[in-house]
């Protein structure tokens, strides 16, 4: 059974449903960013702060240094994390075309 | 300073609620919905209700849901939410339901679906004691149409359909008192919360997990696009609602009134005005009015907790 | 052990309920089927019966609960008529496009205004593209029939479709008729026990009722249809081991007397009675009359109308429903549709009775069958007559 936004009639899973439980990772909101965050690592606290308040679960967490990285598939360049920062560390800036 | 803020990686890192979502720059109901998913964790059933969170989230073919969840209707979060935990409940008790631990349901719905068009079937669904969450995700209008008041908007506000306007000042009536209404059905628990408050908020979900029986946590989820706010200034604005007592944060346990987060003293009701566009015809009379109000409101609730109801 | 009581054909319903085992039962009160949903209440309340009774707070919410409780896997039950089943009507469709296998009971009565309390077939027509099963019985042993017949086929993996079972409000909810039983142990395993192949579950989470899109709407509505049609077989197949094991045929069209007939009555429900006595009444008079039982109105078996009516001179369909500004009584307007461009199409005329539980009586058939064969004669400028209507 297909989940393709085009399918034939014979290829819906019956009622419609989408059995591929969080599929919309395949969309990229990064698309709609006309600003991202960059963060200064001498700043960062690693307070987590601008992980809990993205709307978009477009922060993660890199291991090794315990900082909070954006992925740019995703951020759609909201400005809160920027925002909500309590050391200032993040800036956005404007992306190109 | 709220202490709260430097703990928060100490969330579940788990996310039930997946990226690549349509909501707009700055949706409160992101954040919202991470939260209280967070708080319940995979064992949930979600009952939504049509809005902006619903199409945000399911549109065909993807969904950003990696819990069970099921949408009807625009007013039948709780009714559907109804026949899915009498579904589960004697389907466990027959040994035909494939999960065997307790399954948190829960009912999701926007201010229009849970005040307005869905009040009688939440007002039913409490009455019958289901065993399980409704949470509204209140931005204080009907947002996916295109910013119409519902009765949770409040007053003063403009909306397309209470415009301000030379003989208007756009909403004329208060905010509906919807965790009143539902602590009048005498349910076990009842709570508001907002995103700003991470912390206050998990624990409010997780209290209404732990009930047996119905649990109403009315969260506040600014909408930058309706109150014309800017994108970046969502938690801003629902930390500055709490501190004006515009939206003042408290829990009804048992019926009885506990104030979660008490600003040392009051901000200004302007401060929380000022950023959105919403309100920017109002005149200093008119806010001055309505901040009386406001904290005649938050009094009593202060008042009722000392008394101890 | 099966046995023959004199019961209310409301509670010869709840009776078939609890011996199908339900799991969620959603209730309001509506007249003319509340007696269904009381005595459901007290078997449950009584330990006959394991379910959860949801005392709903509208009709609309009656659908809804069922709606969700289907989802979660549970054999799910309701009932209703009338405002209360125009009330649910968002949900009643959307419930078939979900594919969830409900069964209801309409007590078909009226549409206000005015209020009316009484039968007729209003509210099922106004509900007529729901995409639901529609069953058509017409005497207390067929309610409680129909019952198994409804979660048989609805919960049928080919099938998984909502069906309605329709009978007459008070002319038939409310007469005591003598009716055989059928209890738990004797029904075995002519309803399987439902294995849901869509269920919200957290161990295989799915998402039930997206938002559609212009791109797949047309498909999602083809896939549903299709689903409609297609049921048919498992229909016939129900009713044919139904009768292997409970002897009693039914069928989606039974004849009456129409072998030769010349005109042939055609109707739906409660009133199929009647017409059966003047069809005698008019043989024994040497009149050449038959009467068709429509026990099947969605999926509308054309064919089976097609075998019976190909050939015959004239067709009385006598609808208990009015279309307003329409081409002729409903079931009458589809015969017609049905038949268009049709070699050896009957002449179908339109009548209209017992609305809001306007006694029918056999005169009125006779009446019926002697004017429908005028108009074949002459033809007829009016799209329907009304029998009975005081000018």
């Amino acid at each position: 059974m297909t989940q393709s936004d085009k399918p034939r009639w014979q290829e819906l899973e019956i009622g419609c449903i989408v059995t591929t439980p969080g599929s919309t990772r395949e969309y990229k909101t990064g698309d709609w960013a006309s600003s991202i965050p960059v963060t200064d690592p001498a700043k960062c606290a690693k307070c987590g702060i601008c992980w809990v308040f993205c709307p978009d679960m477009a922060r993660f967490i890199d291991q090794r240094t315990g900082t909070y990285d954006v992925n740019n598939f995703y951020c759609k360049g909201c400005g809160i994390c920027a925002r909500e920062c309590p050391t200032g560390a993040i800036t956005m800036q404007e992306v190109g075309d | 300073m709220d202490l709260n803020v430097y703990a928060a990686r100490m969330l579940p890192e788990a996310e039930y609620f997946a990226p690549g979502h349509r909501a707009c720059l700055g949706c409160g109901h992101g954040i919202s919905v991470r939260l209280v998913m967070k708080a319940l964790g995979p064992r949930t059933i979600v009952s939504n209700a049509t809005g902006c969170l619903e199409i945000v989230s399911s549109t065909y073919p993807q969904t950003a849901w990696k819990v069970p969840w099921i949408h009807v209707a625009f007013e039948t979060a709780a009714s559907v939410a109804s026949g899915v935990e009498a579904g589960v409940k004697v389907l466990q008790r027959k040994g035909r339901y494939p999960e065997k631990e307790r399954v948190t349901v829960l009912a999701i719905a926007g201010d229009g679906g849970t005040a307005d068009i869905g009040m009688q079937g939440l007002s039913g669904a409490l009455e019958r004691a289901h065993d399980f969450i409704y949470v509204c995700l209140d931005n204080e209008a009907y947002m996916n149409t295109g910013i119409q008041r519902s009765s949770s908007t409040p007053y003063g506000s403009w909306t397309t359909t209470s415009p301000s306007g030379a003989k208007s000042i756009g909403q004329k009536t208060w905010k509906k008192n919807m965790p009143a209404i539902a602590a009048a059905h005498g349910i076990p628990y009842v709570a508001t919360a907002t995103p700003a408050y991470p912390f206050d908020m998990v624990e409010k979900l997780r209290k209404a997990k732990e009930v047996e029986g119905p649990a109403y946590v009315h969260v506040f989820s600014p909408c930058p696009t309706g109150w014309r706010l800017d994108p970046s200034m969502t938690v801003q604005i629902a930390r500055l609602a709490v501190q004006t007592a515009a939206f003042p944060l408290y829990e009804i346990e048992d019926g009885r009134m506990k104030v979660t987060v008490k600003p040392s003293k009051l901000r200004p009701l302007v401060e929380y005005f000022k950023p959105q566009r919403r309100f920017s015809h109002l005149s200093e009379k008119d806010v001055k009015a309505i901040q009386k109000r406001v904290r005649a409101e938050y009094k009593k609730l202060l008042a009722r907790e000392k008394e101890g109801f | 052990m099966s046995h023959r009581k004199g019961l209310e054909v409301s509670l010869g319903i709840s009776e078939a309920i609890k011996a199908c085992d339900v799991d969620v039962i959603s209730a309001y009160p509506i007249t003319p089927q509340t007696h269904i949903v009381e005595k459901l209440s007290e078997i449950v309340a009584e330990g006959e019966l394991d379910a959860e009774f949801i005392m709903v707070e509208s009709e609309h919410s009656a659908m809804a609960a069922c709606c969700g409780a289907a989802a979660a896997g549970a054999r799910t039950f309701t009932s209703t008529a009338s405002q209360g089943l125009q009330l649910m009507s968002e949900i009643v469709y959307i419930a078939s496009s979900m594919r969830l296998p409900i069964v209801m009971a309409v007590a078909n009565r009226s549409l206000s205004g005015p209020l009316s309390i009484w039968g007729d077939h209003l509210d099922v027509m106004a509900n007529r593209d729901s995409g639901w099963i529609k069953y058509f019985v017409e005497n207390g042993q067929a309610a409680h029939d129909h019952m198994f017949m409804a979660y048989r086929v609805a919960e049928n993996p080919k099938v998984l479709l909502p069906v309605m079972v329709n009978l007459d409000g008070f002319q038939l909810t409310h007469v005591i008729e003598p009716i055989e039983l059928i209890e738990a142990e004797e029904l075995g395993d002519f309803i399987p026990p439902f294995i849901p192949q869509i269920q919200l579950n957290p161990l295989e989470p799915v998402t039930m009722g997206p938002a559609g899109t212009p791109a797949m709407f047309t498909e999602g509505k083809k896939a549903q249809e299709a689903a409609l049609r297609d049921s048919r077989p498992v229909i016939d197949e129900a009713w044919e081991e139904f009768g292997k094991r409970f002897g009693r045929n039914y069928k989606a069209v039974e004849t009456y007397y129409t072998d030769d007939a010349e005109v042939i009555i055609l109707g739906m429900g409660g009133l199929t009675g009647t017409a059966k006595s003047a069809v005698r009444s008019m043989r024994a008079d040497g009149r050449k009359v038959g009467m068709i039982n429509l026990r099947l109105f969605r999926p509308f078996p054309d064919e089976d109308l097609h075998k019976v009516l190909s050939g015959v001179k004239v067709v009385a369909v006598c609808d208990r429903a009015m279309s307003y500004g329409g081409p002729g009584g409903p079931v009458a307007s589809e015969l017609k549709t049905s038949f268009y461009g049709h070699p050896d199409a009957p002449y179908i005329a339109s009548f209209i009775l017992g609305l809001a539980g306007r006694d029918v009586r056999t005169g009125d058939f006779e009446h019926v069958a002697r004017r429908a064969e005028e108009l074949a004669d002459i033809g007829d400028p009016a799209p329907y007559e009304l029998i009975g209507l005081r000018e």
